[in-house]
Parts: C-alpha cells; structure tokens; sequence
C-alpha cells in the first residue's frame, strides 16, 4: 500500500449529549476495496457524513491526498475528488437522468468541459452505468436500480479517486445486488478507491479487500473478510450475547 | 437560433411601445402599463432566486422600497438624473442584498422566508424614523419638465420601465441558460445532493439573491416620480410581496416566460378591476387565481402549455 489516500485522524462527531463518532482512525489506500460495517446507528453514515464535508467534525481531522481537508465545504472536497453517494437516492427531481450527470460535469474543476462536451461525457457515464437507455427519464419513472445507478452515475462522472457507496444496495433484489455489485468492482478496476457501506453480508464480503466494523461510534474489528466474520466481537455487535 | 429570436422579440417589444407613445394619448394607459411593467420586473427579479433556487423571499417590498428611498435620497442629495437613479437603487439594493444573503442563506424554507419578511420590517421602521428622506408623513417629488422624445414625463417613465423589464428578463434568461442556472435548479431539487456534485451552493445563492435584490431595487428607482407623493406605507406594502410571489407561480416558475406571463396576466387583471369593479378588490382576484392554479396547474401556465402540448403530441 503507498501512500494512503484517504486519512481519518481521531475523527468526532458530537450532536448535542449523543457523541456518534468517537475517536475514529482510518487510513485507505489507493485502489483499495474497504468494507464498513456495524449495525444501524453505529454511525456509518456520520462518518460518510464527516468525510464529505456534509457535517463538520466536533474533533480530529480529514486528510485526502495529503491536503487537509477538514475545514473544506462538501463541493470542494467533491472536486479534490471525494464523491459519495446517499442511502436514500437524492436525484434531481426536475432534470433528466443525463441532466442529473451534467450538474457534476459542468461544476468540475480543474479540468472545465464546455458545451457539447458535457453531455458527450454524461452519456459515456450513463453508459457506463448501463444506463445510457434512461437518459431521457425522469427520476419519477426510473425504478429502484437505476435510481442508484443514477446516483453512482453522478457520484463517479468526473472520475472521483475516491467513492463512498453508502448503501447502494439496500432494497434491491437478489439479482439486483450481484449486478451492482459488478458494477463497483468494474469501477475500482478502473482505479477508483472504494468504500462500500453495506448492510448485505455476502456483498461486502466478496467485494472487499479489508473490512472495519464500527459499533456505537468505535472502530472494534479491522480485517480481511474472512477473519472478521470468525471474529467473536462482531458476532456479538450483531447478534448479542 | 433561440437567442436571436429573443433579442428580435425583445427589440419588437421596445419598437410596440414607442410606437404607442406616438399614436395613444390618453395618459391612464401609461400610468396602469407601468404598474404592469414594473411587476414584470418585480415578478422575474423574485424569480431568480424563488422560481430557480426555491428560496422563497418575503423582502420583495423591502428591496423596492429601497431603490425607491435611495432614489428620493441621491435626487436630494446630488439631483442625479433618472438612469442615474436606477443604478444607484440597484446598487444599494444589490450591496443590502449580498448582506442578506451572507447573514440568511444558511437558513432554509421557512426560516429564510421569515428572515426576509423581518428585513421588510426592520427597513420599514428605518425609513419612517429618516426625517431625510420624508420620514413618515412622505416625500414630495417634482417630475423634471423635459420629456425627451416623450408627449409628457409619464410616457417617459414607461418606456423606462419597458427597458427595464426587457434588461431584467434578458438577465433572468442568462442566468437561466448558463451553468449558475443549472446549478440553482440543483440547490431546488436537492441542496444537499447538489454540494456532494461539486456546485458552490452558497456562492450560488449568493448571486441570485444579489441579482435579484438589485433588479428589485431598479424597479423602485423611478417609483417616486412616478407617484409625485410616496410615504412608507405605500412602498412598503405587503403587496409587492404577495404579487411578486403570485405571478411567478401563476405563469410557472422555471423559465423566464413563466413570471413575465404571470406579471402580465395577474397585473393587468387586477388594472381592470381596480377601474371597473373596485380598488380594494384587485387582491382578492390574485387570491381566487392562486388558489386556482396551485390546486390545478402547480406548475403554472408555462407548464399547463407544456404538458398540453406533449399529450398533444402523442
């Protein structure tokens, strides 16, 4: 592993009395597949939350490529090249899907694309996505999937070095996971670092590389796949005692 | 090709009204055409940050009281000329705007609404405490004599309006078409979702709210000669607020067409009827027609045409 990409340096979060996040530390290298996951109101989604800038943090420090970006807002950080995505799918509900993969292109920075390129770069996402069939719908119409993959879609169009999956695959059919679960790995192929939140056991488990558990705003187990689901800890986070 | 035939739209629009200047006399029509036209403004202004960007503002009094009231202040203070006037009212306008958006566009929905109707107030109770400027018992103004090309000094001021709505919504228009656009459009559908794609929510906010707020302030400007008498109360009035919202929504809120076919529709409408039911009536009409529209056509005229037309098309 080089250098790592992504640093999460004694990361808090506070709401109020509740603290949600306690001291986390994390690295993630790049080109790396890590799992996260811990059970509902671990605070999974605080930290997506923390990383993209949506809550700043109470303590501690986000580091990205070497910069410190802890006092970035979420569209800055999104231009250094932190995407994410949400467990509940935010489209934009009066554009078309290939209007949605526009806004990231049009706003992003360095590289500026004019005019026709754009939209020439939002339809080769689509199709990336498999998508390209939808690009005149409106979210309205879209189904389940292709929700997500419109929200993957707009997350990786500027080719993100680094993605946030936060349950993408909640809700979807049996046939639905394998697919996106394709989909990802085709996308970490490509060079983007992943990070995948995800309640489906065998999905983050084929999918990645080293899991972290967190649980009540801890980090208690880090591993490979194998030797965290041996590991008696999350056994009991997820089943008790 | 769609920009041309707007520019052509826009220029026929100026050629329609000079050429009523020569052929209609009668001074009423200038005087209700101006109201009309200054809510066309009004009504497009509010809809930049309203219509693109969901922010609904309360302040549209506020803002054109201030274009108003700094008009009467730099007449006093240097006897500017009238397109003198406009840019000073919009710039006061447009610097008090970039300051409420600094210190309100953090909050949303109905927080932001009730911190606008708080700036009205707040301006309110400044102006009529500014002995300067008239204080409470209102300001006399002279109209200058000299009319330009004009038959008389009102025709004048609505042909200025008649500029001033074509600038605004050829700006409104800009905005709409370019990439601010897009991206207010984003911050209306999902704010959060939009600042997680790379768009500057707030830089955004903050240049529809200085754009609309300068608009606003423009088409006060002219307001104190085209009343000869203004005190507090009568720029003030709740009704700008309530107008420049309901024509955006009536005409639609997406596009530039929506608030200038919603200002058209609803301001001559309320002309009428103040002439020939009663003054006080006019706001019941904007109440019933609101009503209507919101329970029918949420999307306005602009989109009742367009979903018309594409089942049509089918």
């Amino acid at each position: 592993m080089g250098n790592p990409i992504l640093v999460v340096e004694d990361l808090s979060k506070r709401f109020d009395g509740f603290t949600a996040l306690d001291g986390i530390n994390v690295a993630i290298g790049p080109g790396e597949r890590l799992g996260l996951i811990g059970p509902n109101g671990s605070g999974k989604s605080t930290l997506v939350n923390c990383i993209s800038g949506v809550f700043p943090c109470s303590a501690g420090r986000v580091l990205f490529d070497g910069e410190d970006v802890t006092a970035l807002a979420p569209h800055q950080r999104f231009r250094r090249g932190i995407a994410r995505t949400f467990q509940i799918p935010k489209p934009f509900a009066s554009m078309t899907a290939l209007e949605n993969v526009c806004i990231p292109i049009e706003y992003s920075a360095p590289k500026r694309y004019r005019g026709e390129e754009i939209e020439t770069r939002a339809r080769a996402v689509l199709a990336e996505l498999d998508l390209a069939a939808k690009s005149g719908e409106y979210p309205d119409n879209l189904t389940q999937i292709d929700l997500r993959k419109l929200e993957l879609a707009r997350a990786i169009a500027v080719k993100p070095k680094l993605l946030i999956a936060d349950e993408v695959m909640a809700g979807l059919a049996s046939t639905e996971v394998d697919e996106t679960l394709g989909l990802l790995l085709r996308l970490a192929d490509s060079g983007i670092t992943i990070v995948m939140i995800e309640h489906i056991m065998h999905a983050v488990m084929a999918f990645s590389e080293r899991v972290v558990v967190l649980v009540a705003g801890k980090i208690v187990a880090e591993g490979c796949p194998d030797d965290i689901m041996r590991n008696p800890i999350v056994e009991q986070a997820y089943l008790g005692e | 090709m769609r920009t041309i035939r707007f520019w052509l739209g826009a220029v026929a629009v100026i050629v329609a009204g000079l050429v009523m200047t020569r052929l209609v006399s009668n001074q009423y029509y200038y005087f209700a055409g101006y109201v009309v036209l200054q809510y066309v403004v009004l009504a497009t202004a509010w809809n930049i940050l309203g219509g693109y960007a969901g922010y609904v503002n309360f302040g549209t009094g506020a803002f054109f009281a201030l274009g108003a009231y700094s008009s009467v202040a730099a007449m006093k203070t240097f006897a500017l000329p009238l397109p003198a006037l406009i840019i000073v009212g919009a710039a006061v306008s447009g610097v008090v705007g970039l300051g409420t958006a600094y210190l309100t566009l953090r909050l949303r929905g109905i927080f932001f609404a009730i911190s606008t109707l708080a700036l009205s107030v707040v301006l309110e109770t400044f102006i009529t405490n500014w002995q300067y400027v008239g204080g409470s018992s209102g300001v006399y103004t002279t109209r200058p004599r000299d009319a330009l090309i004009f038959g008389d000094y009102v025709q004048l001021l609505f042909m200025t309006m008649l500029l001033l709505a074509v600038v605004a919504v050829a700006i409104a228009r800009t905005i709409e078409r370019s990439s601010i656009g897009h991206g207010l459009a984003a911050i209306r559908d999902d704010e959060l979702a939009a600042a997680c794609v790379g768009v500057p929510t707030l830089r955004l906010k903050v240049i529809a709210t200085v754009a609309s707020g300068m608009l606003m302030g423009a088409a006060g400007a002219p307001f104190p000669y085209y009343l000869t008498y203004m005190q507090p109360g009568s720029v003030f009035s709740l009704d700008y607020a309530v107008n420049s919202i309901a024509m955006p929504l009536v005409g639609g809120t997406t596009s530039w067409l929506g608030p200038v076919i919603g200002a058209v529709v609803l301001g001559t409408a309320q002309q009428v009827a103040t002439v020939t039911i009663s003054s006080e009536l006019n706001l019941l009409i904007v109440g019933g027609l609101l009503i209507g529209f919101v329970l029918l056509a949420p999307k306005g005229i602009v989109g009742l045409v367009r979903r018309l037309a594409r089942s049509g098309g089918r």
